[in-house]
């Protein structure tokens, strides 16, 4: 084959890339555009009205993003208990054993599981556990959602802080050893500045994860269009009122569930960036 | 005074190793937890009429459960959708995310490179409710109805971001000798990449597929707006078809059906794992 037409090939591989992300926000935002002149951007966001009866339509996205934000803010602060841990177990206490490998399997395992099956796991076992604590009536709920979430995101945060901590130079961890540093301590005053930033950024890409997460959410979150009022009342994210809604919708909803879909375009990829420029940062030091 | 301070350091190093150990462990619960439900409540289900028949409707459904029989019936309509889908978005995606990924790899210090990179993280992270959108306004809307053909464009969208960044790791690490030996033989560009770069990434490249087909196959939400889901097994690409995450989810929200949920998710569970797990010794295999 002629070079020349094969680097042409090779190029025209890497514009589909470009071409479907334009096209996202092209078509998001010319499909929103509907609701938003409609409504006002800051309006659009900042009321919580959704209400579908014909002719008094008003849509508004607050509800749906005090939803998202809180479901993912309760999931990280689940998640850290559990993936901190991991990562220094893969990456510290058992580096390059058998047991390291056998618990990184397990977390990769636990990435590979379907969300819809995590959902139907939550609805089916966890929900009952949450009733007959008493910790909310019916079960399903945000605080019921962001538990699974905080499994979910487990295995993100976990391999990727284990990355940053293997990286630390052993010669600094040695000098603190030599002059009677117990390991705990190596590990407060050694590993965690080193990685620490490293560390962060994983658990911002695993927000990212969280923020986008659909079906689980769907299924536990009780789909309901009001603004929570506490952690165990039901709720509804961006992600999950789209699922719900997108269906049966047209017109002016379809249009609202399109700028919902758009804001949560936007948010996903500022925090995907945030952390990539950060792990690109914790990587030169 | 010395001991003392000696040993509460001592004591909060075991402390913490304590710990650490036992919320690692700890996350081996839940999978567990999951794998053993599934497999508990869904293996009961498993037979060779579940896996060879379509789904039932809920009337015949409705019937069985009122004599107090198991529900007749199975996921085979669900199975061949996300087959036939599956295949079409990987003959479409494999070619192109290569590509890319050698563009990319050969072009590192490009800006158009770079910009390319940056997008394929973007649509990597989009979340997949969003891609589910975007091709109902590309696909569904264009063609008046939902399809085949408009899931399978889905699943291209998300399996392509994992393609390329697998291809692209993977050529990165060839040694540049094998490169400038092909060359210095004679032999062009497109002859080295051909046939001295892609086969030799092969193993790297074949686990990239591998890992972006599993985690396709379990989606739901992109699928719900553009493969729509069907009772009957059909082939056709030009309209709706079933999905075996679109059954499960199908089979959630019919009381009816919902024996039919734990044997669904045992199935698309083990397709997964599979996929996993023999992609991980591929690559274990290929490395060393």
């Amino acid at each position: 084959m002629n070079d020349k037409i094969f680097k042409i090939v090779l190029f025209t591989a890497a514009l589909v890339i470009p071409f479907i992300c334009g096209g996202i926000i092209y078509s998001l935002t010319i499909d929103a555009s509907d609701a938003i002149s409609h409504f006002g951007f800051f309006e659009f966001l900042s009321s919580s009205e959704w209400d579908y009866t014909p002719g008094k339509e008003q849509y508004g996205a607050l509800p749906f993003i005090t939803g998202t934000l809180l479901t993912t803010l309760l999931a990280l602060l689940f998640c850290i208990p559990f993936s901190l841990p991991v990562s220094l177990f893969v990456g510290e206490y058992f580096k390059g054993t058998r047991m390291a490998e056998i618990l990184s399997t397990v977390t990769d395992l636990l990435a590979g599981i379907p969300s819809i099956i995590y959902g139907l796991w939550g609805f089916y076992m966890l929900r009952p556990i949450i009733m007959a604590l008493n910790i909310s009536p019916q079960g399903s709920g945000i605080l019921t959602a962001a538990l699974v979430l905080a499994i979910m995101i487990v295995p993100y945060a976990a391999s990727l802080s284990a990355e940053f901590i293997k990286m630390v130079p052993s010669d600094l961890k040695e000098g603190a050893y030599s002059l009677g540093a117990t390991r705990a301590e190596v590990i407060r005053h050694i590993v965690f500045p080193v990685a620490g930033s490293g560390v962060f950024s994983s658990y911002i890409l695993a927000i990212g994860r969280a923020l986008g997460e659909t079906m689980t959410v769907t299924m536990l979150i009780g789909n309901t269009n009001q603004m929570p009022d506490s952690l165990t009342a039901t709720g509804n994210t961006m992600a999950s009122i789209i699922a719900n809604q997108f269906g049966e919708a047209d017109g002016l909803k379809l249009s609202a569930l399109i700028a919902i879909g758009l804001l949560l375009f936007c948010i996903t990829a500022i925090i995907n960036m945030i952390g990539k420029v950060l792990i690109k940062r914790a990587r030169i030091v | 005074m010395q001991t003392h301070h000696l040993k509460r350091r001592q004591f909060i190093n075991r402390l913490l190793f304590v710990l650490v150990c036992f919320f690692a462990a700890l996350t081996s619960v839940p999978l567990l937890a999951i794998l053993g439900e599934v497999l508990f409540r869904g293996y009961s289900q498993f037979s060779w009429d579940f896996i060879t028949e379509s789904t039932p409707t809920a009337f015949k459904a409705m019937q069985a459960i009122a004599a107090g029989e198991t529900i007749p019936g199975g996921i085979a309509n669900g199975i061949v959708g996300t087959l036939l889908m599956l295949a079409m978005a990987t003959v479409v995606a494999v070619p192109v995310g290569v590509l890319c990924g050698v563009y990319l790899a050969e072009n590192r210090k490009s800006k158009f490179a770079n910009f390319v990179s940056y997008l394929t993280d973007l649509l990597q992270g989009t979340p997949s409710v969003i891609i589910g959108i975007i091709t109902y306004i590309w696909v569904v809307v264009p063609m008046k109805t939902y399809s085949a053909i408009a899931g399978s464009v889905a699943l291209f969208i998300m399996m392509l971001p994992l393609i390329i960044r697998s291809t692209e790791e993977t050529v990165k690490i060839l040694p540049a000798s094998l490169k400038e030996a092909g060359l210095a033989l004679g032999g062009t560009y497109s002859k080295v990449v051909l046939k001295i770069q892609l086969p030799t990434a092969f193993g790297g490249i074949f686990t990239g597929i591998l890992l972006a087909v599993s985690r396709v196959i379990g989606e739901t939400a992109p699928l719900m707006f553009t493969a729509l889901g069907c009772s009957m097994l059909r082939w056709d690409v030009d309209k709706p078809i079933a999905a075996v995450p679109l059954l499960i989810w199908e089979f959630f929200n019919d009381p009816n059906l919902q024996q039919l949920i734990w044997g669904a998710s045992l199935f698309l569970l083990i397709f997964v794992l599979m996929l996993n797990i023999t992609a991980k010794k591929i690559a274990k295999k290929w490395k060393s």
